[in-house]
């Protein structure tokens, strides 16, 4: 019987292609809507989401300023990092400048760092080393350049040993960092330049600045731990002055952008949600008018035999089956727009996850269902006798 | 007729009133008669006598307002609105007028109907619907739809179709109206073969011709019935 009622649905649906398509032009659009839009959000959100932790979500970041005539100097640093939670601390300091090799020049966001640094950022070397204890003790004009600065500056990708100048100091390359494909260090460069490290040392007398503005550390265990052992430390420092000095935690970051990205699926998904209810109203509108023309259709079935259910399955499930098809047809359609999208946006891949499809086909059964019902109920209600009558 | 057989329609005072803009229209008037198993009845009366409203009754597609409706014995006016088109579907088979079959639907189809809503297996239903197409003469016409048979064609689908639940009691509400008398006789020929293998036949028509083929006439008139002796 419910077989027989899906196949009844279904001719009812091909013998009029054109309406059909139509009726379900209003799901294809609505699922189409929410499946594209919470997909681009999520896989935007995703995207960003490992690049703040690949920046380090155990790390915590302070700037300095207002140093109430008590400086944090390298020494402090190394006294900080004694403290209970926090691992490692490395100055961050840095300064946009110019460097030549030969007539190229580069702007670069000059770094001065110590070793610990790139274990705290969680960098990773191409090739040489990074910068040694030593270097910093001994103020040695080396650098470590990122991929893109080694790749802007000398044009090239062997470039140990090779020297260029910053400000008429001559450096000399000891590392070259890894290839790094993520948004992040593209949106860096484009901003202040490709990263060159150069030793703490050099670099605050460069910027004729011998103290410690800015600095990071890595946590030893709980983040949070580390952030609040390295407040309790630098209040204590700066006269209770919370405003002295700021201090950032990676994880923090992340959390309240899961939490506008939460957001912004939420609001979309409900402006796709009413899109589809839009959708159900046009799948209403039409299986009232096809149960108006069909009168004496369903006048003959009663006559013959079909009971109050039999008719009701037959309009309930046409309605069904114009927003199920509609569905599909969306989730195509959606497949489609997202290939494209992932395409263009060559670093981020949208796909569809099980959880918005599974909501899309659950939404719109619900609202083919609950729109199919008035109309059906209409139809299973006629009266055998004025449906016969009935001429349109 | 012999009084042995059993009754399959007793109606007893039954009324049907229409009331459309305060004026009452008496489609049925304390009409009581009796049809019995394996008869072939005529009802003969003008056009606007109440013929429909008393074949839409004994069909069980609608209630009289008062009176009493027995049929198979069974007393209809218990009966829900579902129950009543199961006992239309199992025991009753309805010819039209207008043939009321279902255009987008081939012959086969709109035979084999019933059956689906009788809730018969697919292979057994094929069975039967190509049966009763093949005793009106239609098995070669069986793919065909509606709109590609003549009517004397369509109208002999819809007593097939009439015939596929195995029903006892044909209802027939002026079967040969919209035919040619060639025609109408053709269809007439088959009602008079379908009552000699036993089944109760209930033909409403306004013509004297066609009713003088029919064993039993009764005659209605303004919602009256009343029988015409045998001759
Ligand atoms: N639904 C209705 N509403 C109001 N009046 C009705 C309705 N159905 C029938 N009537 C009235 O009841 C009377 C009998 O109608 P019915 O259809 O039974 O006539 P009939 O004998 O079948 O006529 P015909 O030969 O033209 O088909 C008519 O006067 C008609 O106007
Ligand atoms: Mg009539």
């Amino acid at each position: 019987m419910i077989f027989q009622s899906i196949k009844m649905a279904w001719e009812a649906v091909r013998s009029n292609k054109m309406r059909s398509f139509l009726t379900m032009l209003g799901i294809i659009i609505g699922v189409t809507a929410l499946v594209v839009l919470v997909s681009l959000v999520d896989g935007a959100a995703g995207s960003i989401t490992s690049e703040v932790e690949n920046l380090g979500n155990d790390m915590v970041t302070v700037s300095v300023m207002d140093d109430k005539g008590a400086p944090l100097r390298l020494e402090d640093l190394s006294r900080l990092s004694q403290l209970e939670g926090v691992g490692l601390t490395s100055p961050s300091g840095s300064m946009t400048t110019t460097a030549k090799y030969l007539s190229n020049e580069v702007m670069v966001s000059l770094n001065g760092v110590i070793p610990a640094y790139y274990d705290i950022q969680g960098l990773e070397l191409g090739q040489g080393r990074f910068l040694k204890t030593a270097d910093v003790d001994n103020r040695s004009y080396v650098a470590v350049l990122a991929y893109d600065a080694a790749e802007e500056l000398f044009g090239e990708e062997d470039v140990l040993g090779k020297r260029f100048t910053i400000s008429g100091r001559s450096f000399q390359v000891v590392g070259v960092l890894a290839e790094e494909e993520s948004m992040m260090s593209a949106m860096r460069s484009m901003m202040g330049g490709v990263s060159v490290y150069v030793p703490f040392t050099v670099e605050s007398r460069m910027a004729g600045q011998p103290y410690v503005t800015s600095f990071c550390a890595s946590a030893d265990g709980d983040t949070s731990a580390a952030e609040n052992a390295l407040e309790q430390a630098l209040l204590k420092r700066f006269q209770q002055d919370s405003d002295a000095f700021t201090l950032v935690n990676m994880s923090s970051i992340s959390q309240a952008m899961d939490k506008v990205t939460d957001t912004l699926t939420l609001m979309l998904g409900c402006v796709a949600a009413i899109s589809l209810l839009v959708g159900g109203i046009g799948i209403m509108n039409i299986m009232l008018v096809s149960v108006t023309e069909r009168t004496r259709e369903i006048g003959i079935r009663k006559a013959i035999g079909a009971g109050h259910r039999s008719i009701m399955a037959q309009f309930l499930l046409e309605a069904l089956m114009l927003s199920l098809m509609g569905c599909m047809l969306g989730l195509g359609l959606s497949w489609v727009i997202l290939q494209i999208f992932s395409h263009v946006a060559e670093s981020i891949t949208f796909a569809m996850s099980a959880d918005v499809v599974g909501l899309a086909v659950g939404y719109s059964s619900a609202v083919g269902l609950i729109f199919g019902l008035y109309p059906a109920n209409k139809a299973a209600r006629k009266h055998p006798i004025e449906a016969l009558r009935y001429d349109g | 007729m012999s009084n042995a057989r059993r009754p399959i329609i007793e109606m007893k005072h039954v009324s049907k009133i229409y009331s459309i803009g305060g004026e009452e229209v008496r489609a049925l008037d304390d009409a009581s008669l009796t049809i019995c198993e394996g008869e072939f009845v005529a009802i003969i009366g003008p056009s606007g006598s109440g013929k429909s409203t008393l074949m839409n009754i004994m069909g069980c597609l609608d209630v009289a307002d008062s009176g009493e409706y027995l049929l198979d014995g069974q007393a209809i006016e218990k009966y829900s609105d579902d129950e009543l088109a199961k006992i239309r579907n199992r025991k009753i088979g309805f010819v039209f007028q207008s043939f009321n079959l279902l255009t987008r639907m081939t012959a086969f189809e709109n035979v084999a109907l019933p059956l689906i809503y009788q809730g018969v297996g697919t292979a057994e239903r094929k069975r039967r619907a190509m049966e009763s197409l093949a005793k009106v003469g239609l098995e070669k016409r069986a793919k065909h739809r509606p709109a590609e048979l003549s009517g004397g064609q369509q109208q002999r689908v819809a007593v097939a179709r009439a015939l596929a639940a195995q029903p006892s009691l044909i209802l027939a509400d002026e079967p040969t109206g919209n035919l040619d008398s060639r025609t109408g006789d053709e269809i007439m020929r088959l009602f008079c073969e379908l009552n000699e293998s036993g089944i109760t036949i209930v033909l409403i028509t306004h013509s004297e011709k066609v009713a003088a083929q029919a064993k039993r006439r009764i005659r209605i008139m303004d919602g009256r019935v009343e029988e015409v002796e045998a001759e």
